[in-house]
């Protein structure tokens, strides 16, 4: 039962990514494809804890929060470049 | 006991699922720019929230390992998503909005996205 629900959330993860894909392509403003760029990163955190749910080994976790670490201080490095045209002043 | 485990942590899966392609899906669906930025926070939070809860009694289940660590990602993410949201917000505002149709801001100030004072200070910046 554990092995379809599984199967169930990774595809829906993997469809979520590529509707995070397309409004990247297409966002009309730049808050648009940064907002997408997060999400898709949110989905990667997901889709990492899935894979370690199959593959039974807890070390996935690190990877997890290594991606959410960096995930997040790209997205506010890009929003403060749009918003200041600088990063760090 | 071990078919209450599976079904808990089969349930919690499903709804992480669903909540991930929901949100996603209302990220390529909604109209407007900041009905938008409104959609993935449930992504955010239940999504990879039921993600990292299965993982968590996975890992009890079949390891007998009870590992706290997991919910540290989820902390992480429940902090930063409302930073990651108000800047967005900033950035549609400074962007999107006309300058005229910003009301007051009540004090000597401008808004913090229009404050031209750091330029004046430095001319390099």
């Amino acid at each position: 039962m554990i092995a379809i629900a599984l199967t169930y959330a990774l595809g829906c993860f993997g469809v979520a990514l590529l509707c995070n894909l397309w409004r990247l392509m297409r966002g009309p403003t730049v808050a648009d494809r940064i907002l997408a760029l997060d999400t898709m990163v949110i989905n990667m955190i997901a889709l990492i804890v899935l894979y370690g749910i199959r593959e039974g080994g807890p070390l996935t976790f690190e990877a997890a929060l290594l991606f959410a670490m960096t995930g997040f201080v790209s997205t506010v490095a890009l929003a403060k470049f749009v918003l200041r045209g600088n990063i760090i002043e | 006991m071990e078919t209450a485990f599976e079904i808990l942590v089969a349930l919690l899966l499903v709804v992480a699922g669903t909540f991930g392609l929901i949100g996603s899906f209302g990220l390529v669906r909604l109209r407007d720019a900041m009905q938008r930025l409104h959609a993935p926070t449930k992504a955010t939070t239940i999504g990879v929230g039921a993600a990292l809860v299965a993982s968590v009694i996975d890992l009890y289940h079949y390891r007998a390992a009870l590992t706290w660590q997991e919910l540290l990602v989820a902390a992480f993410l429940f902090i930063t998503a409302p930073i990651t949201a108000l800047f967005l917000a900033r950035i549609h505002m400074h962007r999107s909005i006309p300058r005229k149709a910003l009301p007051p801001t009540g004090t000597a100030q401008d808004w913090a996205t229009f404050d031209a004072r750091i330029k004046d200070a430095d001319p390099d910046i």
